[in-house]
């Protein structure tokens, strides 16, 4: 928490005169730029010596990608496994910002700004990728179905889900931090003034469970969560177009080809259901 | 009563307490609507447990958009405690 007993964060310095006069510089600044250079030092060092069989680390390097771009593929379908070293990035400097109050610094995420940033670049790329995958009319029409006069609640739609985003990844963080700094100032209250103890040694005990806690498992859960949630929802701005299609004339499979759509795909696609129609064929039989 | 003695700023100060405590009885929803889920993801799992992983994927997504809510009733309650805007208003 901040010095002056407010919730912000510590403000490290500040930028006087040039053309960036008064530009105020936080502790979250700080710690995502550190964050930031950490990674890609780790990045450097995974592919600086990289051979035919992996080791080291090289190892786990390849580890992390591959369990990455199986998690993108999972959920966001082959086709849009462009987008892996962005999901990858983004949950590792989420993870690694969350994680910050283990190390007993203020996190990252547990500042407004930071969230909010990370959450207009996701609107920004969902919005943009809708408009390049459907194309700018179907984009716009999209917004005025089923019925036109839902308009402004599609509008309104676009907009609530980063904000969700960005309040949800704030607030679960921000509580932690919260309760952690509540808990150990009361126990240092109780243990000097109340047992007349020397050291705060309640806090002892109590320290680990809540470190795990909000610093281990909700750090892990809310870059996965953020993650997801980001893929998922990019994932349906890209699939509007085959279902725009399909709404009309039948599939065209030449044009779809020829606009990026590989034969595989399309294969995939009717193998997926031609097994979940025999599946419910064994369920009926 | 005597309210006499209590300044302006103290009196919004006070009732912003209060409705930071009264923002998060939304908690009592959210309880409810997770444990539900939880409940129903425990049975889909006794029932299928090899279908452990996708369940327990779909159930933390889910469990993060039902935290939604109480997390706007905490921001409120957070603002309302820390930020509060109505003292300046005075």
């Amino acid at each position: 928490m901040g010095e002056g007993g407010g919730l912000g964060a510590r403000v490290i310095f500040h930028i006087e005169g040039g053309p960036l006069d008064g530009l105020v510089i936080t502790e979250t600044a700080c710690w995502a730029v550190i964050i930031a250079i950490g990674l890609i030092i780790f990045g450097i060092a995974c592919t600086r010596k990289m051979g035919r069989y992996p080791k080291g680390a090289q190892a786990l390097g390849e580890l992390i990608v591959e369990t990455v771009y199986k998690f993108v593929s999972d959920t966001m379908g082959k086709r849009n496994l462009s987008f892996a070293p962005y999901i990858g990035t983004l949950f590792l400097f989420l993870l690694f910002s969350n994680m910050l109050g283990l190390f007993g610094f203020r996190p990252v995420t547990a500042d407004m700004n930071a969230t909010f940033a990370m959450s207009v670049l996701v609107f920004f790329l969902i919005q943009i990728n809708a408009i390049r995958s459907a194309g700018i009319g179907h984009y716009l029409k999209h917004f005025a179905e089923p019925y036109p006069f839902m308009v402004p609640i599609k509008i309104l739609e676009e907009f609530t889900f980063p904000i969700s985003l960005s309040f949800r990844l704030f607030g679960n963080i921000l509580a932690g931090v919260i309760i952690v700094e509540l808990a150990m100032e009361g126990l240092h209250a109780m243990s000097i003034e109340t047992l007349h103890l020397p050291l705060p040694f309640l806090q002892i005990p109590v320290r680990l469970p809540l470190n795990l806690f909000f610093d281990l498992f909700e750090p892990v859960l809310q870059a996965f969560v953020f993650t997801m949630l980001t893929m998922s929802f990019i994932a349906k701005a890209i699939v509007t177009r085959p279902e725009i299609e399909g709404e009309g004339e039948g599939p065209d499979d030449g044009a779809e080809a020829a606009e990026g759509f590989s034969e595989e795909d399309l294969f995939e696609s009717g193998a997926d259901y031609s097994e979940v129609k025999g599946f419910g064929g064994r369920e009926a039989g | 009563m005597d309210l006499s003695g209590i300044t302006p700023q103290a009196f919004v100060l006070g009732l912003s307490a209060l409705g930071a405590g009264l923002a998060m009885i939304a908690g009592i929803g959210i309880g409810l609507g997770q444990g539900i889920a939880t409940g129903k993801a425990l049975e889909s799992i006794a029932r299928q447990p090899e279908a452990k992983g996708d369940i327990m994927t779909t159930m933390f997504i889910g469990l993060a958009m039902t935290e939604t809510s109480v997390i706007f009733a905490l921001i409120v309650a957070i603002i309302l405690l820390f930020a509060n805007p109505l003292v300046g208003m005075l």
